[in-house]
């Protein structure tokens, strides 16, 4: 760690001297990942989304705190129970000139989710929903059931045009024949591992961006990714690492972002198993889950010091974190507050539930995933043992990690008794949570597909199904305020640290519009003039 | 020869057979890619729905059988996270790590054989002691620290060379290359001294040592004796005696170099086969990590082989017979 502090010392003393940037309407942006395709429908997946939203515009577009903007729709509304109508934008042209019309959509909707070889389709987000074109510019949406999501599923699917024919393959977008959206910037090439290319579109509907032209540079490594920057190869760079921060700021030829993301870490225990395998009576000997008590869950959020995690361990670049979503984001309810640290209190509650001197616990966590997720295992661990719970720490890749977390045990159940985890909520709102994390685990009707803690309360499995089916705004976001007070509240079904915050670096003079969905979009960029 | 050439290949085949097997069973039991490739959002059906498309609700030995069969095809399996098929990954990254594995060797051998002669020659005097110093540190450092130095020093303080990327690149032979670019050049300049500065050691104290063995030799004095002239003694009669172990190892090494640039690869965001390897093995792409270790495998033995060949003809002592006899 010490050269890398080294690094930015000197490059602070050399890049003093060096004149202020003049980049004639080029962009260089160095990513930490680039996408596996250019196909907008292939890959269902952070990096291959953001950059997208370059070259591919969607119905509903979502801002930098995941509210929804008009796209290709210029409005939306409920009608009937159980479908929607989006009016499209007229005037609209593609990259190749041709027109936008509903065809387009229906064309899109029909190919997304039935892409050949794709790792994480777009069904998701199209399935269970028929399409319907009413005019040129009006379709239709139905769904079986009332359907409030149905813009924000609109706000994942970019359009493409239905020129390029139904034959069209992953490959033809990946050598730009196919390349053909209406978004902002017209594709230009693509390298993999080396460099992606974008122009402007002058014919873009809305509001023109600022760069004629964008390069993006993948750089994997991060001090390479910040040496990068500062050698004045790359502009701007996503992902800073956190140990480069503070001197970072302290750089005046360097611009820093920041912004919180929708990303909350926190910590799921098992509470289904009577003999959790990695829970054990001090001594080692076999003990009944004492996690199974909601005593026991809410002794372990008291004994947090979100305080410490967030000033120590994230270096001040974190919220702390009481429910599912910062403040600001749909379904957040007044009456969560990130838990006080009250070790007592915490001794206390153990006391009560019958464990007095403790037990022991192994707290499994990624070390690759999340910013500095091992050193937050290892700080839980500690603060843990503090109060009594001796806690051991075991880390891992992301790679080996999830696949043991979510179904490494026998019968594919979890295979651990006590995790960190992250959600980042996709929607913007918390039913997103609340129906993967703390929804009963449900295969057949795809609830609680990351519940691996199995929480399971039937009162809240029926505020999270109602709010899915509650297309009133204001009786929503009542359903999914109750839910998140009985899940997290009562229940403490998980416990939630922190909101991790996101830190982009650009050089001096150029800012960017830090986004909730972590997502690098090069709009976002701008100069000072 | 003849029969040594087809013997070695008999050999090698059953080298990549049980190669085949180790790595497959090697990949196939850490994790599972799909936890890398989906969507969090995704249902549980979605998710036994990409299982299913990748083939990994087969059990491990099923999923070689068919690896097999299509590997004798010539086809090697299709990337998880692209879509294409891993050979053609590979090779469309293999002109970019040749181009800096070859600019390595060229700078290991240019520079190392010389300051290695020097050395030998003049055992005891200051310069030569600095240049076996100096080969002491290329084989300690890791290249990792190496290359963030570089670029600390070159690009980030004096500005003088680009920190990243491989720059621009002209089509030569079929192949995208860099090193006809200005540009190009300037990029791959520090990636190759990276690569190079464990072989410049390594030559530096294989051309030292063969020195000093055959200045002492009975047909250098006799050279010496005739009154040839001294560069001729050097560059005729002593450089083609320390050719040999040079050769055999470099030949060796090259192979190295090629398959594991890994640490150059990533530290200069190099667009290579070493890039890829490392970002396959971070994301679980199973058939290009398997593919990679195959073409790997298929390259040394080559090398080997062709080594074995070249050795024959710079030492007309050595025959290559089989290996019975």
């Amino acid at each position: 760690m010490q050269f890398r502090n080294l690094l930015i010392g000197c490059a602070v003393a050399a890049l003093a001297a060096a004149p202020a940037w003049g980049q004639g309407g080029t962009l260089t942006v160095g990513l930490k990942a680039e996408p596996s395709s250019i196909d907008p429908h292939y890959h269902n997946l952070g990096p291959n989304n953001s950059m997208a939203a370059h070259y591919f515009s969607r119905l509903v577009e979502q801002d930098d705190k995941l509210r929804l903007l008009p796209g290709l729709a210029v409005s939306w509304k409920p009608v009937g129970d159980t479908t929607w109508e989006f009016k499209l934008r007229e005037g609209v042209k593609f990259h190749d000139g041709s027109d936008f019309n509903a065809d387009d959509v229906l064309f899109t909707f029909e190919r997304a989710p039935n892409v050949p070889n794709s790792p994480s389709s777009f069904g998701t987000y199209l399935k269970g929903k028929s399409f319907a074109k009413v005019d040129d510019y009006t379709i239709h949406i139905s769904t079986e059931r009332p359907y409030p999501l149905m813009p924000v599923d609109m706000a994942a699917v970019p359009i493409i045009s239905s020129d390029v024919g139904a034959e069209v393959g992953t490959a033809d977008f990946n050598s730009g024949k196919a390349a053909i959206g209406t978004g902002p910037y017209r594709f230009v090439e693509w390298v993999p591992g080396d460099r992606l290319v974008i122009e402007r579109n002058e014919d873009y509907f809305d509001a023109k961006p600022e760069w004629e032209k964008i390069v993006f540079k993948p750089i994997k490594s991060g001090p390479a990714r910040v040496a990068a920057l500062l050698a004045g190869d790359v502009d701007f760079i996503d992902n800073v690492p956190p140990i480069d921060i503070p001197r970072l700021k302290g750089d005046e030829n360097v611009q820093l972002s920041q912004g919180v993301s929708s990303r909350v870490i926190y910590l799921h225990m098992d509470q289904y198993r009577e003999n959790s395998p990695f829970v054990k009576a001090n001594g080692g000997g076999d003990i009944k889950n004492p996690l199974l008590d909601v005593r026991v869950r809410k002794a372990i959020s008291k004994a947090l010091d979100r305080d410490a995690i967030v000033d120590r361990v994230m270096e001040g670049v974190a919220i702390k974190a009481g429910q599912l979503l910062p403040e600001g984001f749909f379904g957040v309810t007044p009456n969560l507050q990130p838990e006080p640290y009250d070790p007592e209190g915490a001794k206390a509650l153990l006391a009560e539930a019958g464990y007095p001197d403790g037990f022991e616990l192994t707290i499994h966590g990624p070390n690759d995933r999340y910013i500095n997720d091992a050193k937050i295992c290892e700080a839980v661990a500690q603060m843990l043992t503090r109060v009594g719970i001796r806690t051991a720490v075991e880390t891992m890749p992301k790679a080996v990690y999830f696949r043991r977390a979510s179904r490494g045990g026998p019968d594919n159940s979890p295979e651990f008794s006590f995790i960190l985890v992250g959600w980042g909520s996709g929607t913007g709102e918390s039913s997103s949570p609340l129906r993967s994390l703390l929804h009963t685990y449900d295969k057949d009707r795809g609830f609680g597909a990351s519940n691996r803690g199995r929480h399971s309360d039937a009162e809240v499995d029926k505020l999270i199904e109602d709010a899915l089916a509650t297309v009133d705004d204001d009786a929503r976001l009542k359903l999914l305020q109750g839910a998140t007070e009985l899940a997290i509240g009562r229940n403490q079904g998980i416990i939630p640290t922190h909101y991790q915050v996101n830190t982009w670096a650009g050089k001096k003079g150029l800012s960017y519009t830090a986004r909730a969905d972590e997502r690098t979009i090069a709009m976002g960029v701008t100069s000072d003039k | 020869m003849t029969v040594f050439i087809i013997r070695r290949l008999m050999q090698s085949s059953v080298v990549v057979a049980v190669m085949s097997l180790l790595v497959f069973v090697g990949v196939n039991i850490v994790g599972d890619p799909v936890d890398m490739l989906i969507n969090p959002e995704a249902d549980q059906a979605e998710i036994e729905r990409v299982m299913r498309d990748l083939g990994l609700d087969r059990p491990v030995h099923e999923q070689y059988g068919y690896f097999v069969v299509n590997a004798l095809q010539g086809d090697l399996g299709k990337s998880f996270i692209f879509g294409e098929p891993a050979l053609q990954l590979i090779v469309q990254r293999m002109p970019a790590t040749f181009e800096l594995a070859i600019a390595a060797l060229l700078i290991a051998v240019v520079l190392g054989i010389p300051l290695g002669v020097i050395a030998g020659l003049r055992p005891e005097a200051p310069s030569s002691k600095a240049i076996m110093a100096g080969s002491i540190l290329g084989f300690s450092l890791p290249s990792f620290w190496v290359g963030i130095m570089m670029i600390m020093l070159f690009a980030v303080m004096l500005g003088w060379l680009p920190s990243t990327g491989r720059g621009d690149t002209v089509p030569f032979l079929g192949m995208q290359v860099s090193f006809l670019t200005w540009d190009g050049l300037q990029h791959l300049l520090l990636p190759a001294i990276n690569l190079s500065l464990f072989k410049l050691s390594l030559v530096i104290r294989l051309a030292r040592a063969g020195t000093r063995e055959v200045v002492h030799q009975d047909y250098i004095k006799f050279a010496r004796a005739k009154g040839l002239s001294e560069s001729r003694v050097v560059l005729v009669h002593l450089l083609k005696n320390i050719m040999i172990p040079v050769v055999t190892v470099l030949g060796l090494e090259f192979g190295g170099l090629v398959a594991f640039s890994v640490v150059t690869e990533t530290v200069f965001a190099w667009p290579g086969m070493g890039k890829l390897i490392i970002d396959s093995l971070h994301e679980l792409d199973r058939p290009v990590v398997v593919a990679y270790l195959m073409i790997v495998v298929l390259m040394f033995v080559i090398i080997n082989l062709l080594v074995d060949i070249v050795y024959s003809v710079l030492d007309p002592r050595v025959r290559l017979q089989d290996a019975r006899a």
